[in-house]
């Protein structure tokens, strides 16, 4: 690996890494059965220049800002690296979003480049949210056909420069990435992550899970995610190592490339890794009874003898079938974005495949916490990770209180929202707005939420400002979005869901047609922003001198109801 | 060829089929992630079900962000 405390910028870091591992093999790109891409990392360097050079011809100079729209592939990791020589600002956006939220977060950003693929991009240029967006000048689209109408974008493919691009240095307090954490419907929320957040970040994190050539991971959460920008980028591509990317995660070809590609490490979300473990419990129920019974005793044993800490040469000799069907080599699961159920991660961990899961948000440069394994525990999110301090603020008599974080990985701010920023970093400590306490090991379980949000077993943070315009001028007096944890806490980080609380006009009746508005409305957000819930609160809401909603005193009256009488189905 | 018509009143049975609805339940309308009670990598699997029946390769660009049945046979149907 290389020394990051030498570097200044990822960019610099990641120069020297293409040259020291110029022989690796450095990403691998399948799509379903058919492999597309095998880049060593002098390949990618070749890949990789043209369009930087490309980019400093047309003016991109340090500090502007481009945005890669686009799916995990290889172009996403050509283009993030040819932004970062030439000194520019990478603002990494959700390809999930809508047109209309990406357009809105591109103006945000002030990117003045776009990086995006043919499918999003048609979808893109045919929203009437690009007009806003003034400041996107160069549109590079990836994979576009033919005879493709382009709509004023070029071609990724043949925007190149040659000749070699002038390196572009950065400093350690400069911006390297904007990444939002939400806003897509209110208040956005882009983190300014410096260059010194990620290379903190990367030492902290291998330092406990390393990387090394030889190492595959395959990269299945978005690379737009902090966690896979870290695991499934800058981290193995500063130690040599290979990622797999897969152009479609259809289940069968999920497993399928496990084995083929002998992957080491996967990062996944908790939903996937419920569904891997009923994928796997189905087959294990169908074993014949003496098969079964012979597996179980097998499982147990491997649960002793990993008791202390995991042992994946014995597991592997115990459990054969299960780990061949994993390719034979993996060596750790990474879950996170979301909260994990403990029955799901011992369920691996007595197969002998470790979990390694933590705590993190994308304010605090990806991982907080992180189960280090010695020995594993399905219960909490692990210990603070080296150079992390945590710290539980006003903690009641439990111990729990305020999750607190500082380091060297926190961001600067948020971009152009100094107000937001002092709210959320107080004194070089950021509050995370998430509860929980340390037991007598040190380790972290969290309790629930002190914001109002939610997280998604999918790993999106949901805020309800972001999804209340769609209820705009709904005929009623007046209405908030509300997170049923916020409103009525429960010590508990799953099955979190969003309601829509309503006080209708005098006289006015919840009537079917109503109900029937706000379904057709909640329909057209994407379906895991949508509200679960109505709640019909028969009195004037708190408002602020400036009629806002005084949503936390809202949120204490409504505490005062029993939830499961107040809340109505759609 | 089949007529879109056709293709949604396919890809409706093959859904009820798959997720062991009464025939006749589902309509064209019918935002699937909410009547059939589904996440994205059930949706996921019911693409690959609804690939193998029209002998078709639908990348998961192409449904990204949709979700109604409708909508859905449309993108089936321009790839017959």
């Amino acid at each position: 690996m290389l020394d990051l405390s030498k570097y200044q910028s990822i960019g610099e870091a990641l120069r020297d890494a293409l040259d020291q591992f110029s022989g690796e093999v450095c990403l691998i790109e399948a799509d379903r059965e058919r492999e597309k891409e095998r880049l060593t990392y002098r390949d990618f360097k070749e890949r990789a220049h043209p369009l930087a050079k490309a980019l400093q011809y047309g003016g991109f100079s340090a500090g502007a800002r481009a945005s890669i729209i686009m799916t995990n592939q290889s172009k996403w990791l050509l283009s993030a690296y040819a932004i970062f020589s030439a000194g520019g600002v990478l603002v990494p956006l959700d390809y999930k979003l809508t047109p209309d939220e990406q357009w809105q977060l591109l103006k945000h950003s002030g990117a003045t480049a776009l990086v995006t693929e043919y499918p999003i991009w048609r979808q893109l240029s045919g929203s009437s949210g690009r007009a806003a967006a003034t400041n996107v000048q160069t549109v590079l689209v990836t994979e576009a056909p033919a005879n493709a109408d382009l709509a004023g974008a070029e071609r990724w493919e043949e925007f190149r420069g040659s000749g070699e691009p002038a390196f572009v240095a950065r400093k350690r307090q400069d911006t390297a990435c904007i990444v939002y954490s939400s806003g897509t419907g209110g208040r956005p929320k882009g983190c300014m992550m410096t260059h010194e957040n990620y290379l903190e970040q990367c030492v902290a994190l291998t330092s406990i899970y390393p990387f090394w050539p030889g190492v595959h991971y395959l990269s299945i959460l978005p690379t737009n995610h902090a966690i896979d920008f870290m695991v499934g980028f800058f981290g193995p591509f500063t130690c040599g190592a290979t990622v797999v990317h897969l152009r479609t995660l259809r289940p069968e070809y999920v497993r399928e490339a496990f084995p083929k590609y002998k992957i080491t490490y996967v990062s996944l979300v908790p939903l996937v890794l419920k569904n891997l473990q009923k994928g796997l419990q189905a087959r294990f129920d169908a074993l014949p009874p003496g098969k079964r019974k012979m597996f179980n005793a097998l499982v147990r044993l491997n649960k002793l003898l990993t008791k202390s800490q995991p042992r994946l040469g014995i597991s592997r000799r115990l459990l054969k079938q299960v780990h061949e069907a994993f390719g034979g080599e993996l060596h750790t699961i990474i879950v996170g974005g979301a909260f994990s159920e403990p029955q799901t991660l011992q369920f691996f961990y007595d197969l002998g495949i470790p979990v390694a899961n933590g705590y993190g948000l994308t304010e605090a440069g990806t991982a907080i916490t992180v189960n280090d394994l010695k020995p594993f525990r399905a219960d909490t999110v692990g210990k603070p990770l080296p150079g992390m301090e945590v710290r539980i603020v006003n903690p009641d008599t439990d111990g729990v209180g305020e999750v607190s974080v500082r380091s060297k990985t926190i961001m600067a701010g948020y971009l152009d929202d100094p107000e937001l920023t002092a709210e959320t970093i107080v004194d070089a400590w950021l509050l995370t707005g998430d509860l929980g306490r340390f037991d007598g090991a040190g380790h972290l379980l969290l309790t629930g939420r002190k914001k109002n949000m939610i997280v998604t077993e999918e790993g999106k943070n949901i805020y309800p400002e972001d999804i209340e315009t769609v209820f705009e001028s709904l005929p009623v007096k007046e209405f908030c979005v509300f997170a049923t944890n916020y409103i009525w806490p429960k010590r508990s980080m799953v099955g979190e869901k969003l309601v829509l609380v309503l006080h209708l006009e005098l006289g006015q009746q919840y009537s079917d047609e109503l109900r029937q508005d706000i379904n057709t409305r909640n329909n057209r957000l994407l379906n895991y922003k949508r509200i679960q819930g109505v709640v019909l609160l028969d009195e004037d809401f708190p408002r602020t001198a400036s009629l806002k909603i005084k949503r936390n005193v809202l949120a204490e009256r409504l505490a005062k109801l029993d939830s499961a009488a107040v809340i109505l189905p759609l | 060829m089949r007529t879109l018509e056709q293709t949604t009143q396919e890809v409706l049975d093959l859904a009820a089929k798959h997720f062991q609805l009464p025939a006749g339940s589902l309509a064209p309308g019918d935002d699937f992630f909410k009547r059939l009670g589904i996440d994205s990598l059930q949706t996921l699997e019911m693409l690959s079900r609804l690939e193998n029946h029209f002998g078709i390769e639908l990348p998961d660009y192409e449904v990204q962000g949709v979700s109604d049945f409708k909508t859905l046979a449309e993108r089936i149907q321009s790839r017959l």
